[in-house]
């Protein structure tokens, strides 16, 4: 079990007030909220600190918990000591949210009290079981194609002694073709089983990796095409990979690099389709020999073109 | 637990419709909570006769996005819709700005 420094984590000092302490944790909870927060890693920091802010706040636990001394350092291996807790009294009534998934650290220093308060706690379960949800990250070619993926899930579950515990599971699961990023997939009967016997269900909230060439909007796909000044200047055919594969794509002449050209119903399937937009960038060749050099001198001194006129030098 | 097979899901913006029981079922608060959200224009039911309410499929990640702001962070019912408003609009400016630098 790893140490944990709770006043580093919401970045205090030992001897912050409570008022500070108060202070940091809104600060923090703004900051690394799930909703919030693009980190990737949001999720679990958010988690860390809210743990951290549990034991500061209350006086008898951040007692006990100074009283484990300072010596440590975050990731130190630790076990406490025994008896570490004797003379602090904890309020049950913090350790009746479920799931929240505390370290543990925190657990097996204040986890234990726990499931005494849990028969009190029982109107957490509705005849309905409760409902669970996941993020889960694919790639965009499922959302083309469909996809069958396994995904491993942290569940809590309740155990023969009435304590939370996180249970691993794997699910296969099918990724509908045609899928937008955020949107969510419901899986019947897969949440917690409710004591009526009526199953929960299973939330999956789908995202898409970054894809090297297309970014998702909706169904629609964005790309950019890079060109060659003649082929934007003469207007020729050229190769597009698509994720549904390789298409011919005729550039008007006279195009130009940031047009935008839309590949109607090549984006994500559905009804109806995505498109797939395309912007051309113009990637001029690099003058790396004395007849590429003689050519570019020969546009210059032909075409005698000012790109900056606009901007009047 | 089943590892062979494959479960199906369906998505919930696209088939799904909640009544007013169902949603609350669904993020475990009172329906006068879900009432208040219909109240601030948060979601938008479909149907005259409250019995009859349907809340289209993207309610559901609406009406979490509020209740975990209300949650987690002490907002207010105004505050959380107003937030979760904003948040769609980065979300949507910074996916926009990924495309214009991709």
């Amino acid at each position: 079990m790893e140490y944990k420094d709770y006043y580093k984590i919401m970045g205090l000092k030992r001897d912050a007030t409570l008022d500070e302490i108060k202070r940091a944790h809104r600060k923090l909870a703004r900051k690394y909220h799930p909703d919030i927060s693009k980190e990737p890693d949001a999720e679990a920091k958010f988690k860390e600190m809210g743990e951290a802010y549990k034991v500061l706040k209350d006086p008898q636990k951040r007692a006990a918990y100074d009283k484990l001394g300072k010596n440590f350092k975050s990731g130190q291996e630790f076990n406490p000591p025994p008896d570490w807790d004797a003379g602090f009294e904890f309020s049950n009534a913090d350790f009746n949210d479920m799931g929240s998934g505390f370290s543990d650290f925190f657990e097996e220093l204040f986890g234990q009290r726990r499931h005494t308060s849990r028969s009190a706690s029982g109107a957490q379960f509705s005849s309905h079981g409760q409902d669970h949800n996941a993020k889960v990250t694919v790639d965009l070619e499922d959302a083309f194609y469909g996809a069958t993926r396994s995904i491993s899930l942290q569940t809590p579950i309740l155990d023969a002694y009435g304590q939370m515990r996180m249970s691993n599971r794997t699910l296969n699961i099918k990724i509908p073709k045609g899928i937008k990023e955020g949107q969510q997939i419901r899986l019947a009967g897969q949440g917690s089983p409710g004591i009526g016997g009526g199953q929960g269900d299973l939330y999956l909230e789908i995202h898409f990796k970054p894809h090297p060439l297309y970014r998702a909007e909706g169904r629609d796909l964005h790309m950019q095409l890079p060109v060659t000044p003649w082929e934007v200047a003469l207007g020729e055919t050229v190769k597009v990979p698509t994720p549904a594969g390789t298409v011919d794509l005729k550039i008007a002449a006279g195009s130009n690099s940031g047009s935008k050209l839309r590949l109607k119903g090549r984006g994500i399937p559905g009804s109806p389709a995505g498109d797939l937009y395309l912007t051309l960038s113009v990637i001029a060749p690099q003058a790396n020999s004395d007849k590429a050099r003689a050519l570019y001198k020969e546009m210059a001194d032909t075409l005698a073109f000012n790109p900056r006129i606009k901007m009047g030098v | 637990m089943s590892k062979q097979s494959v479960l199906s899901g369906i998505i919930v913006e696209e088939t799904c419709a909640f009544t007013l029981g169902e949603l609350s079922n669904a993020c475990g608060m009172p329906a006068e909570w879900i009432l208040a959200l219909v109240d601030e224009g948060v979601i938008e039911p479909v149907g005259s006769d409250q019995r009859h309410w349907q809340f289209r499929g993207q309610s559901l990640r609406r009406v979490r996005i509020v209740q975990r702001l209300e949650a987690d962070l002490g907002l207010n019912l105004a505050g959380a819709a107003l937030a979760l408003e904003l948040l769609e609009e980065v979300q949507l400016l910074r996916n926009r700005i990924a495309i214009l630098e991709s």
